[in-house]
């Protein structure tokens, strides 16, 4: 009876840990040609639900490429082409009757340079709550999506300003804000603080912090630190010539963030962790 | 050999002062003021042609212009009310057709049917219909409306000047679209928008001051013409506002008093002309206006 008991304690332990790490989408074998040109090979991976997954590794190794499979953003590239299978919580995304639509009301994206829709503060918050037909009070959600995301204090008396009279750390973060107000379950970030100053990334930085408590976040990013900061599971894609002059991206190495950084298990990693090239 | 360091001179002293003798400064000086010159040359022919029209016009113009008929020859009484009535209708029958279609046509070729073969030949198509002459248009709604209807009308003109107009909305419109960013209709499709709710919430919103400007300069060109209404929206002597009969308008009117030789319907044509050039600068001061509003 007790022994039985304790045996009900450690599944349901060993079951939570294990529905905590669980992961939220995966990539098998994942390759994508942008006309016939091929921009990423075989990427096997599994992003952990409800943590921060980075991805680093050098201009053109295909982490965009990767991150824009994930909410079918690359389907608005002309030529663009995949194989191999992605899934969002065992849902296959690229599956015959999925809509693309649908996958980016789940999977939110930010893009490296502040977008903001040619419209006022007030309406880029409520646009995308009001196409996925939001049925609560819209001024409400306003407010709470902007306190969310930290935004609120500097823009509240200039809801009616357009978007783009916001200052670029601003505006990155009212693209951010946005993405929260559709409630999506996972965020990509491609690259979101490159074109911002320190103190607006270190903003952003400390509300993907806040954020991952209750949202998947796939960040990709340029700088190692903030990779450092934020994220708890690193991937390093590298972009490779092999032995026929064929350039090739990869993923070289996937790892718990502390890991990655501190006993990368492949050279090329530790290489460009340490900023050693070729 | 000298250095650039000796070509600046041997002062220790640094000195930044203009040098008024140097080549490069004279050269400068010569260009600005020729350019000067040319943007006066262009500027003379503008002046002279509205100061002209005005001088002859004005003596002529007054409420009357906008309520009387035009006197029939010999008569001196009258003015052209009908006929400005008349450009507004036609005018509006032309936009009524030209706008939405070539509205809609910028929209596919730009959101729809980048790099289509179809794309390729609709604007191959307009282009042609740029410049092709007013008086064709014309001959078209002659054969296509006059003849089908069997008589001429205001209806068959705004036609005409619906093909003059079209491919100017359709190209202007087209170059609105084209300068909302890309990066806009992403950020719309990634917080899960259909393609269908980013081009009408987002992308015909923003782009809305350039397809005001595109309806404002079809607008404008169209008003102006006389050759493609000479035998559509024919002449009337008369107050009409009937769609289906023949129709007064500006330019036909100018056109025809402007060559008999009877002195009250010169200077009357001299009016219309002045009331038609200032029709045209509104409309365009109006575009100028809307789309100084800058959005990006
Ligand atoms: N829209 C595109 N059209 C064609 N080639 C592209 C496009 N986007 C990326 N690529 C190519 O795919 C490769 C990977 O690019 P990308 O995913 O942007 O890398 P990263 O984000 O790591 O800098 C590069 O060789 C790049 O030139
Ligand atoms: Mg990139």
């Amino acid at each position: 009876m007790r022994l039985g008991l304790v045996w009900v304690m450690v599944f349901s332990i060993s079951l939570s840990l294990h529905t905590q790490t669980r992961a939220i989408l995966q990539a098998e074998n994942v390759s994508v040609q942008y006309g016939s040109v091929p921009a990423i090979q075989d990427i096997n991976l599994d992003i952990p639900k409800n943590r921060v997954t980075a991805f680093i590794g050098p201009s053109g190794s295909g982490k965009s490429t990767l991150l824009r499979c994930f909410n079918r953003m690359n389907d608005t590239i002309p030529g663009a082409r995949l194989l191999g299978r992605l899934t969002f919580e065992g849902v296959d995304l690229y599956g015959r009757n999925v809509d693309p639509v649908q996958v980016r009301r789940r999977i939110g994206m930010v893009f490296q340079r502040p977008n903001p829709l040619p419209k006022s503060v007030y309406e880029n918050i409520a646009f995308g709550a009001r196409i996925n037909g939001y049925p609560g009070d819209m001024d409400e959600l306003v407010e709470r999506i902007l306190r969310r995301a930290a935004l609120w204090d500097e823009v509240k008396d200039k809801l009616w300003q357009s978007g783009l009279s916001l200052s670029g750390g601003q505006q990155q973060r009212l693209c951010i804000a946005r993405i929260l107000a559709i409630e999506p379950k996972v965020i990509l970030l491609d690259e979101p603080c490159s074109a911002l100053d320190p103190v607006s990334t270190l903003r952003i930085e400390d509300l993907l912090i806040e954020l991952k408590q209750q949202y998947t976040i796939v960040i990709v990013t340029h700088n190692m630190q903030q990779a450092m900061r934020v994220s708890d599971w690193t991937a390093f894609f590298n972009a490779e010539v092999d032995a026929h002059d064929h350039r090739k991206n990869r993923l070289v190495e996937f790892a718990p963030t502390k890991v990655l950084f501190s006993t990368p298990k492949e050279r090329a990693t530790q290489d460009y962790i340490s900023g050693r090239f070729g | 050999m000298t250095t650039i360091q000796e070509s600046l001179g041997s002062s220790p002293e640094v000195n930044l002062e203009r040098k008024k003798s140097s080549s490069k400064n004279l050269f400068g000086i010569l260009m600005t003021g020729l350019t000067a010159v040319f943007t006066l040359f262009i500027l003379v022919p503008l002046f002279a042609l509205v100061f002209d029209v005005a001088r002859q016009g004005l003596p002529r113009l007054g409420l009357q212009s906008f309520t009387q008929l035009p006197p029939p020859p010999g008569l001196t009484e009258g003015c052209f009310g009908n006929a400005i009535v008349g450009t507004l209708i036609v005018l509006a029958v032309a936009a009524a057709f030209a706008v939405p279609i070539g509205v809609l046509a910028a929209i596919y070729l730009n959101e729809f049917g980048k790099g289509s073969k179809i794309a390729y030949w609709v604007r191959f198509g307009a282009n042609v219909l740029t410049g092709v002459p007013a008086i064709i248009a014309g001959l078209f709604a002659y054969t296509v409306v006059v003849l089908a209807m069997g008589r001429f009308s205001a209806f068959s003109g705004g036609v005409a000047l619906a093909v003059v107009m079209l491919p100017i909305v359709m190209r202007t419109t087209e170059e609105g679209l084209l300068i909302v960013p890309q990066e806009v209709r992403q950020g719309s499709l990634a917080v899960g928008a259909t393609k269908f709710q980013t081009i009408s919430r987002i992308v015909v919103p923003a782009a809305l001051p350039t397809i005001a400007t595109a309806v404002t300069l079809g607008l404008a060109r169209a008003a102006g013409e006389a050759a493609p209404l000479l035998f559509t929206a024919l002449n009337n002597n008369f107050w009409s506002t009937d769609l289906f009969r023949p129709i007064a308008t500006l330019p036909v009117l100018i056109y025809f008093f402007s060559i008999i030789p009877y002195r009250a319907q010169q200077e009357i044509a001299w009016a219309a002309a002045l009331v038609l050039l200032g029709l045209v600068l509104i409309v365009s001061v109006i575009a100028r206006v809307v789309t100084a509003k800058r959005r990006f």
